[in-house]
């Protein structure tokens, strides 16, 4: 892994006509962003709206129509775009013989796991995980960590080949304010001090105004994209978060929310 | 009981065979099994040993000579169809159960046509003494291929078994490395299941790397143990039914299972 690179501010990434069909059903049409290099970019929507699709469908994980183009911005190069995932949760289960190590090693080494730990492979992981102070979990087994560890060890295992783009889902609901606070500081320094893009799927609309650069308002199209409090004043946002509940940023309304037992916006 | 004992053991050339058989598949056994446990198609590889009686009755029915052929073909065939109607469906664990009782009753049906059924009764419990040295051969031929299978693969399936979007994210072609995988367990399964029988053969895949998985906290401890507990269960399995006179196969399987237990029970006073 390279060393860590301010963002250049001179590429972006354009996503052209996504769209995707599930037989009859639209789940997703003429979807088109421009993501800034070095810009956190949240897409806010309701249950269904399709971004987990999008999601899905930027990973090339199902088919859909359009394309997703990675330019330099001086001179209009096209560049291979390389893109890190975050998922939300990992296939193993308890008691499962898999450390930190073999994960990320299976990912991204062709060395087989199974037959010995290599120390120069060790050593790049031990790396990547220090940037999230996590290094002391190379040894440990996946299915102990908490959910915070685990995500920390995914993002470090997302960035190892330097991705232009990441890709990831806030955490599920049950973390609590403090890690949630965490998760937003750590998706800031990384955007401050990788040359990368992040995309985000989130359910809580107050840490979206406090961090996100540029959020996307997603209902099988781009409803409304801008900054946070351009979208949120926006017509579109109160018809699909319901006007005078909300918005939910102002203070206060946020602990009104937490009483009534509603935490998250799904 | 003694050295003269073990070397009446290896006088016999059949108890030669049977122990070479034994230091060939178990190992085999113990290393697909590990994936097998990980990915949770325990199921699977069941309705694939399920599947050899059909094989071999389709192999009768077109009068095809070596029924060997039709068998390892409509294993793979069935292993494939197996892969793709799973990745389609949600109750997977349904289709397989639908598929193996189907083929087993097809086979059954068409086998004991006639009332010949006891010609093939010695397949559901194998019998490791009566292999030849030309078929030891074909076992280590298909050992090399696992194991260079196993080291240029192994880290592709352990990725896709983890989390295939995030494998597919990372370019490994996930399907095509399933499918690899599901055409290597049907070529093992079937090329042993005449020393091993069908009733059996899925314990022996399971047991040993279930129990190493017990004790194990990563992937070269997971291996080890399961390789290690196969080819002792194989090695004592042999040695115990010579002595004591009954059926090999399920001697291995009754120690594999001991030690099964054995692991759970230290792995739980571990943990507790």
């Amino acid at each position: 892994m390279k060393k860590i690179r301010k963002p250049c501010g001179l590429h972006c990434i354009k996503i052209n006509h996504l769209g995707v069909r599930l037989g009859e059903q639209v789940i997703l049409e003429d979807v088109n962003l421009h993501i800034h290099c070095g810009s956190l970019n949240v897409i806010i929507g309701k249950n269904g709206a399709g971004k987990s699709t999008l999601i899905r469908a930027m990973l090339n994980d199902i088919p859909h129509e359009g394309d997703i183009e990675f330019k330099d911005r001086e001179n209009g190069r096209i560049q291979k775009l390389k893109v890190g995932y975050v998922p939300q949760s990992l296939n193993i289960e308890k008691n499962s013989p898999i450390s930190v190590y073999d994960l990320i090693a299976s990912y991204h080494y062709r060395f087989p796991v199974f037959l010995r730990k290599k120390k120069c492979i060790a050593g790049q992981i031990t790396e990547a995980l220090k940037i999230f102070e996590v290094e002391d979990l190379l040894d440990r087994q996946v299915c102990k960590l908490s959910g915070g560890q685990l995500q920390r060890v995914l993002l470090a295992m997302a960035i190892m080949d330097e991705p232009n783009l990441l890709l990831l889902d806030e955490p599920v609901s049950g973390v609590d304010q403090n890690g949630m606070e965490l998760f937003y500081r750590t998706m800031e320094y990384l955007k401050e001090n990788f040359d990368l893009s992040v995309i985000l799927i989130s359910h809580d609309l107050d840490y979206v105004l406090k961090y996100a650069d540029q959020v996307i308002l997603l209902d099988q199209t781009v409803v409304k994209s801008g900054s946070p409090s351009d979208v949120y004043e926006s017509s579109e946002f109160k018809e699909i978060f319901g006007g005078e509940e909300l918005p939910g940023y102002v203070s206060g309304k946020r602990e009104k929310r937490r009483r009534a037992g509603d935490t998250t916006w799904d | 009981m003694g050295l003269e004992s073990l070397t009446a053991f290896f006088q016999y050339e059949f108890m030669r065979n049977a122990f070479l058989a034994v230091l060939i598949i178990t190992p085999l056994f113990g290393l697909l099994g590990t994936m097998i446990v990980q990915k949770k198609m325990a199921f699977f590889s069941d309705a694939l040993g399920h599947s050899a009686l059909t094989g071999i009755a389709l192999g009768v029915v077109f009068g095809v000579r070596d029924t060997n052929i039709t068998m390892i073909v409509f294993a793979i065939v069935f292993a494939l169809l197996l892969n793709y109607i799973g990745n389609r469906v949600a109750a997977f664990d349904t289709i397989i159960s639908v598929f193996s009782s189907c083929s087993v009753a097809l086979g059954l049906a068409i086998l004991s046509a006639g009332g010949n059924f006891s010609k093939y009764s010695s397949l559901l419990v194998g019998d490791i003494l009566s292999i030849t040295r030309g078929e030891i051969l074909y076992l280590l031929g298909i050992f090399a291929f696992t194991l260079i299978f196993w080291c240029f693969c192994f880290n592709y399936l352990h990725a896709a078994s983890i989390h295939r979007t995030l494998a597919k994210g990372r370019h490994i072609p996930v399907k095509m490395i399933e499918n690899l995988f599901a055409v290597v367990m049907a070529l093992i399964v079937m090329l042993s299941i005449k020393w091993v029988g069908i009733l059996i053969i899925n314990a022996l895949l399971i047991l040993p790397a279930a129990a190493s998985r017990n004790i194990s906290e990563n992937m070269r401890e997971y291996h080890f143990f399961s390789l290690i507990f196969s080819l002792f269960s194989g090695i004592l399995g042999l040695f115990i039914s010579y002595y004591a006179n009954v059926a090999t196969g399920p001697t291995i399987v009754i120690i594999a299972s001991v030690l099964y237990f054995s692991t759970y029970a230290y792995a739980y006073k571990r943990n507790v």
